[in-house]
Formats: structure tokens, C-alpha cells, sequence
């Protein structure tokens, strides 16, 4: 089976800054991948270029091929046509990524609406509620009819990512790129939607990019590890090998890290 | 003791009761006030605007509220149909000025940056002129003092200043992670416009509209008072103001209820629009 996404050397220079250089990997469709680095090491920069979102002052080149499609230099149009149906994203901060100003309910139903019109299914305000109340269960949120009337604003952390996952989920894309999903969240805030996530990418067959700086959390819901250093691409493996025998320096020094403290709340990966 | 569910705060909040802040209130009334006068001269004015009912520079009494002008016309029914121009032009100049300006300002947020560069000295350079000379450029270019050129001059004369902020506001929201979300969700540009961008940017887009409003409102009257506004059947504050000035030593109540209705009007607006801003966004929980 030919792979969903390939990257392919792919560099990001911000004027004459190298921000990413040379970083090739693949993401076969079902397959679950982490991103592992630390801040500024290049992840969300990568997730960014890949469904074509960089900002105008920064420029991509290489080959990032996407369900077939050449993102590199495609047009705003193709890119559209890409977004949705083949990658959906998930974002670090769920309350900057939820329209301040419309009810939840609203916000999912844009996304349903979007995905009927594209399917050819006539849309109706009743079937578009029925399945937006559906999504909001499906994220296991309690009391999806009163969440659905709220704003953002008005609901807890981990409920807003619920949010966020339910629109990702609403057009059951092929890869769902996850960018730190909970670094925003309380500790068992974080374990309940890592579990959520998990589950629903098994559940829909989904591949999963997860991009992340916390090992413990991205090797529970991974099954592929790269590990990006400065903009560059150091280790590329399963969890085991990367985990167990890391072959670079890096790497070793942030599993040590991530043991070290670990040790120090006294859990244990 | 033991907590009732009624105690227990409850994890969502969903509904957040919001006062209505007092400016609202009293700047409402005002400007409903004015609103009535204005409707109520369509049907029925105490006199006729035009008839000779009284003598000459009357003191104000029960029969004439606001006393007559020098040609003993009823100077009461006359500030009632000013209400209704005022009000008339306000509403016309700001559609206008709110149409060109949030367009223009749009657009240029869109815009390549060199585009936007262009745009952004445009409405510099447009709101370095005064808006009331603007505004006696474009009627007297126009040759004809009327009530549609006055709202079209005071609405173009108004636009720049609505087009740079709604330029900044645009940018602004464009630069947040949900629109970033919603272009990952596939929405096109159109679709994010409409959406997203003008409903977060009308909190703050209102109150600046209620705030032309007020202004608009003056330019009118000044416009009238230099003869450049609504002609004379028209009873317009600016007018009545020019007319009065001769007589206000003998006579300063003709020009002191005109000015009262404006300075009122101004206010009641500058009011509503404060009210208007800790009220029209609803992230914000409660005015301080």
C-alpha cells in the first residue's frame, strides 16, 4: 500500500533562516507517528507546511506529497480540497481555536454542513443538529444539547478539546494531525483525551500525526517516533527501538530527562 | 451544613445573566426620545412648520414650549423635525460610510502587502482632512444642497476612519488560531469572512458606528448652519442655530434649544455606544 503522506527532504527557511532542513519521512494510511523535539525544534512548523498553511514569509521547499496531491507549491484551490476530507488538525490551545463569538453547536454544524455539501447530501438544520449532537456524544461529552448552546467561553479546557476533536472528527479525515493536544490541559485532563484520541483513530481507521515535546505521552499513543532537533530530523523508528536504544545523542538526553523526571513524581513509562 | 444544588456551582456556566450597563440605558432613552420626535413629525407636529402662529421672538409659554423664531413660527415643531433629519442623516451617513468603510477596510486587509500599504496611507492621508470639510467639498462639488448629498458627503467623509479600523480589526482576527482552524477545516475565504472575521469584529465595529452616528448627526447641523445642508423647508438644528444667531442677545432661548436637542442627541449616542461596548461581546462576562 502506497503511503498517505511523504516527505520528502522537505527544508523551511524563513527568509535567509533555516528553520526545518532536509526532513523526510512517511506516514502510512492507519499508521500513528509522534513528533518528538523540543520547542522551536521545527514540529508545528512541519505540521503547518504539510497542509499548506505557512505564513507568507516563510517558504517550503522539497516534496510533501499528501493523498497523492504535491502540497509544495499547490494552489490555494487543491489545498482546500485537501483539507477536510484528507487532514484535519487538532490544535495545542483549544480556547484560541474555537470562534470566541459562536456557540459550539454552531461552530461543529459549519463543519457538518461543509462535509454534507461535499458528500452531495442535502442539509437540513435538523439532520446537521441531529449530527452534531451525535459528534459531541461521540467525544463523550455529557449533555451534548445544552454544550452545543454554549460558547466557548463557557465550558472547561478539556471539554473545548472535545470540541475541537468532534469538528476534526466531523469530516472522518485520513490523517488527523494532532499539535500537542494537551499541553494545555491538567494531567488527568490529558490521559482522558489521549485515551478519546487513541480510540477514535483506531475506531475510524485514521493515521494520527502526534506532535508533541512529552515522550511519555506521545509513546503511549503512538507507534512510530521521530525525533526532530533543531530542524532536524535525528531518529525515525518504532516506540520500542527509539525508547529502548535510541542511536542518537539527542534523543538520549530527553528520554533521560523525561525518566529523570518521571522518577520524580514517581510514575513510571 | 450541608450545600443545595442550587449552591453548587455548576461545572459549565451556560447562560452568564450580564447587567446592562446604566450608560446603556440612559443613552437608549435619549436616543429613543429623539427616535419618537422624529417618527411623531411624520404623523402629526404641534403646528404647522411653516405657519406664522405666534408673535415675533416669543418667550417660551405653554402654548409654544420653545417660544417662536423671528418670523413667528413655533420654534418646538420646528427642533421635532429637526430630530427627524438629524436622525435621517445620522442613520443615511453611517449605512454609507459603514458600507464603503468596511468594504474598502476588508478588501485591504486582504490585500498583498504592497496593496495594503497603499490602502493603509489612503485612509491616513483621508482622515488627516477634517471630516466636515470632506464633507463641504464633495456637496459643493456636487452643486446641489440637498438632504441625499448631505448624507452621502457626510457618509464618504466618514468612511476613511471606519475603513482603517475595520483594516486593523480584520488583521487582527485574522492572525487567530481559529482561523487558522477553520482553513484546516477546508473553509474558503469567503466563507471565513462571513463566518468568522465580521462577526468578531462587530463589537467592536458597533460602538465606532454608534460613535459616527453622533458625529454625523453634527456634520449635519454644521453643514446646515454654512448653508450647505438640507434647504430651508428643511428645519435643521444647523439651521435654526444660523437663524437665531442674530437675535441671540434679545432672544437666546431660539438658540439654546436647538443647540440642547443636538448637544442631547450627540451625548444620548456617545452614551449608547459606551453601553453598547461592555454589552455587544458576550466573552465579556460582566462590565466592571
Amino acid at each position: 500500500m502506497s503511503a498517505l503522506l511523504t516527505i520528502d527532504r522537505m527544508s523551511i527557511a524563513a527568509g535567509e533562516r533555516q528553520l526545518v532542513r532536509n526532513v523526510s519521512f512517511s506516514i502510512a494510511p492507519g499508521e500513528r507517528l509522534g513528533l518528538i523535539g523540543e520547542s522551536g525544534s521545527g514540529k508545528s512548523l512541519t505540521a503547518l507546511a504539510l497542509i499548506g498553511l505557512l505564513s507568507d514569509a516563510m517558504m517550503a521547499t522539497g516534496s510533501i506529497l499528501l493523498a497523492d496531491t504535491e502540497v509544495v507549491g499547490a494552489r490555494e484551490r487543491q489545498l482546500v480540497a485537501l483539507r477536510g476530507p484528507v487532514v484535519a488538525t487538532i490544535f495545542q490551545e483549544p480556547l484560541t481555536a474555537l470562534d470566541p463569538l459562536m456557540r459550539v453547536g454552531r461552530q461543529i454544524g459549519e463543519v457538518v454542513r461543509r462535509r454534507m455539501r461535499h458528500d452531495c447530501v442535502s442539509t437540513s438544520s435538523q439532520q446537521v443538529q441531529a449530527r452534531v449532537l451525535e459528534l459531541l456524544a461521540r467525544v463523550s461529552i455529557p449533555d451534548p444539547e445544552r454544550l452545543a448552546r454554549a460558547y466557548p467561553h463557557e465550558i472547561s479546557g478539556g471539554q473545548r478539546q472535545r470540541v475541537a476533536i468532534a469538528m476534526a472528527l466531523a469530516w472522518r479525515p485520513r490523517l488527523l494531525i494532532a499539535d500537542e493536544p494537551t499541553t494545555a490541559l491538567d494531567v488527568t485532563t490529558q490521559a482522558d483525551i489521549l485515551k478519546l484520541i487513541g480510540q477514535l483513530v483506531e475506531e475510524e481507521n485514521m493515521a494520527l500525526l502526534f506532535i508533541s515535546h512529552d515522550i511519555p505521552v506521545v509513546a503511549a499513543a503512538v507507534d512510530r517516533v521521530a525525533v526532530l532537533k533543531q530542524g532536524e530530523l535525528v531518529e525515525d523508528g518504532s516506540v520500542g527501538e527509539v525508547l529502548q536504544a535510541p542511536n542518537n545523542g539527542y534523543t538520549r538526553s530527553l528520554i533521560e530527562a523525561a525518566r529523570t523526571f518521571d522518577r520524580a513524581l514517581g510514575r513510571l513509562f | 451544613m450541608s450545600l443545595t444544588p442550587a449552591d453548587t456551582p455548576q461545572p459549565t456556566a451556560i447562560s452568564v445573566r450580564r447587567k446592562i450597563p446604566l450608560s446603556l440605558i440612559v443613552g437608549g432613552l435619549i436616543v429613543g426620545l429623539h427616535l419618537l420626535a422624529g417618527i411623531l413629525t411624520i404623523l402629526w407636529t404641534p403646528y404647522e412648520p411653516t405657519a406664522m402662529v405666534g408673535g415675533r421672538l416669543a418667550e417660551p409659554s405653554i402654548a409654544h414650549w420653545a417660544g417662536t423664531d423671528r418670523l413667528g413660527r413655533d420654534l418646538f415643531t420646528q427642533i421635532l423635525i429637526g430630530a427627524r433629519i438629524a436622525l435621517e442623516v445620522g442613520s443615511g451617513a453611517v449605512l454609507v460610510g459603514a458600507g464603503i468603510g468596511i468594504t474598502l477596510g476588508t478588501l485591504a486587509a486582504f490585500a498583498t502587502r504592497t496593496l495594503d500599504d497603499v490602502f493603509a496611507a489612503a485612509f491616513d492621508i483621508l482622515i488627516a482632512f477634517p471630516t466636515l470639510l470632506v464633507a463641504m467639498l464633495i456637496v459643493t462639488a456636487s452643486q446641489t444642497a440637498s438632504l441625499f448629498t448631505a448624507v452621502l458627503a457626510i457618509g464618504i467623509a466618514g468612511s476613511a476612519i471606519i475603513a482603517r479600523l475595520t483594516r486593523i480589526l480584520v488583521k487582527r482576527v485574522l492572525s487567530m488560531d481559529y482561523i487558522v482552524a477553520a482553513r484546516v477545516a477546508g473553509s474558503s475565504w469567503p466563507s471565513i469572512v462571513f463566518v468568522h472575521v465580521l462577526p468578531n469584529i462587530w463589537p467592536t465595529l458597533i460602538v465606532n458606528l454608534a460613535l459616527q452616528f453622533g458625529l454625523a448627526a453634527m456634520a449635519e447641523s454644521s453643514l446646515s448652519y454654512l448653508g450647505l445642508g438640507a434647504p430651508p423647508p428643511n428645519a435643521s438644528w444647523g439651521r435654526l442655530l444660523q437663524e437665531a444667531q442674530g437675535t441671540v442677545y434679545t432672544a437666546p432661548f431660539g438658540a439654546i434649544a436647538p443647540g440642547l436637542a443636538l448637544v442631547t442627541l450627540v451625548i444620548g449616542m456617545n452614551l449608547l455606544a459606551d453601553g453598547l461596548r461592555a454589552f455587544a461581546d458576550p466573552t465579556r462576562r460582566r462590565s466592571r
